[in-house]
């Protein structure tokens, strides 16, 4: 009876390895796929356009409205903080470094897997669950190179301008409330900024983080979707493991980044 | 949705984007001001750089000239070595001085250069030698009490100069 429960535990542990190495296997296998069909994606650039159409685009109002109320409310706690120790003036640098640095690509990164990935992943699964990707392979149209490279690369494309006018809208609305609102010299607000923000140490590794975030969000949410059991609930949890796994991803990754991109300063 | 209105929100949405990151780049980051201008290097050692820190400005008349590159430790001398680099636009001459100053007194830490009268100019590579140590606050500090102790015991002490060579020659007067 005992040995009974043991057996069935280790079987079952046995199970979940071999099928998560296998899964690691065909997540290998389908990187390199992706990345020999990635050409095509800009042969067939009308597709890849419709793509950037429906994740970037279509993104657009959610990333913007975030992005403004962001910024709005670092300026307003920033302040507060900053105006205990008579830095007023500083709050230009707190917002822009903040924003460029990390809120901006990782809070868009995550928007972008919550609004694109999940949709990317949806699309996928259910044409993987109707057969259409079967049907395609009948036709000798190759479903990698025809669905998931140009999402792939319309992700790719999207994500760094997406963080980009995050970042932009962020420090706008940073600006309403600190210039407009609360009433800091315009002047030392943009000055103390601009002499603060350099373009390459800030500004490029900020743009170098969202293309990451944006490769990492496309890979998983194309590959949980072709990867999804053909079935509604496969769908349904393909969807949820994108949103979870490119979420959990972009903040390890993003740790990562930071400590290799801004280790050292200030020593 | 036909293919002209698709083309014309991506064409939209890309503009856009790179506008951002133009932004960014020059509103923000002020890339065209100080980005990547050539510059050529020199070298000041100190005794104490205070709170130096990397890439803090480098200052002659209050006016940004260049940036902290590095800074190491000689391990001959025990003298910090600031590696800076200067805007291509400026010249110094050879008996320019460096000095560490604080912007304020909880502001940032950085280089002050004074021109002198010398006819000839700093080239790349070369070291300043006239350097200006930073005013350590601390050591400020324990100077100003110590002196302000050394006063209140002068009086008990029965001179105004508390040096051993008085005590010694009060001590021959009584004798």
């Amino acid at each position: 009876m005992f040995a009974d429960t043991i057996a069935g535990a280790l079987r079952r542990v046995g199970a979940a390895t071999l099928d998560s190495l296998a899964r690691l296997g065909f997540a290998a296998r389908f990187s390199v796929a992706i990345v020999m069909h990635l050409p095509g994606a800009f042969r067939r650039l009308s597709l890849t356009l419709r793509e950037i159409y429906f994740e970037g685009v279509l993104s657009l109002v959610i990333i913007l409205v975030s992005g403004l109320f962001v910024g709005m409310v670092l300026a307003l706690q920033g302040y507060d903080v900053l105006t205990r120790y008579g830095a007023n003036e500083s709050l230009g640098i707190l917002v822009a470094l903040s924003l460029v640095r990390e809120l901006g690509p990782v809070v868009a990164g995550l928007l972008f897997a919550s609004r694109a990935g999940s949709a990317v992943t949806a699309e996928i699964g259910l044409m993987k669950t109707t057969e259409q990707l079967s049907a395609m392979e009948m036709m000798a149209v190759d479903p990698l190179a025809r669905v998931v490279a140009p999402r792939f690369v319309g992700g790719i494309i999207s994500m760094p301008l997406l963080a980009s006018l995050f970042s932009t809208l962020g420090i706008f609305g940073a600006y309403l409330v600190g210039v407009r609102l609360i009433g800091i010299d315009a002047g030392s607000f943009w000055g103390n900024m601009q002499a603060a923000v350099d373009f390459r140490y800030d500004i490029l590794n900020g743009f170098i983080k969202s293309v990451v975030f944006g490769i990492a969000v496309s890979a998983i949410a194309v590959f949980e979707g072709y990867n999804a059991r053909p079935t509604a609930e496969g769908v349904s949890s393909a969807t949820t493991r994108t949103v979870v796994a490119s979420s959990l991803s972009i903040l390890a990754l993003d740790f990562v980044l930071t400590v290799f991109m801004f280790r050292g300063v200030g020593v | 949705m036909s293919r002209a209105t698709l083309d014309l929100w991506v064409g939209i949405f890309v503009t856009i984007g790179i506008a951002a990151i133009l932004f960014l780049a020059l509103k923000v980051g002020n890339l065209a001001s100080v980005g990547s201008t050539p510059g050529y290097h020199l070298q000041a050692a100190f005794d104490n750089i205070g709170g130096l820190k990397l890439r803090a400005p480098v200052k002659a008349a209050g006016v940004v000239v260049g940036r902290v590159e590095q800074i190491r430790l000689d391990p001959q001398t025990y003298q910090a070595v600031v590696s800076m680099k200067i805007d291509r636009g400026f010249q110094f001459t050879k008996d320019t001085i460096a000095s560490i100053l604080t912007s304020g007194l909880l502001g940032e830490v950085y280089i002050g250069l004074d021109s002198g009268g010398d006819t000839k100019m700093l080239a790349d590579g070369d070291r300043i030698t006239k350097t200006q140590s930073a005013i350590v606050l601390e050591k400020l500090i324990g100077q100003f009490l110590f002196d302000k102790a050394a006063a209140g015991t002068a009086p008990t002490a029965g001179g105004p100069a508390p040096q051993p060579g008085a005590g010694s020659a009060a001590a021959g007067a009584a004798k």
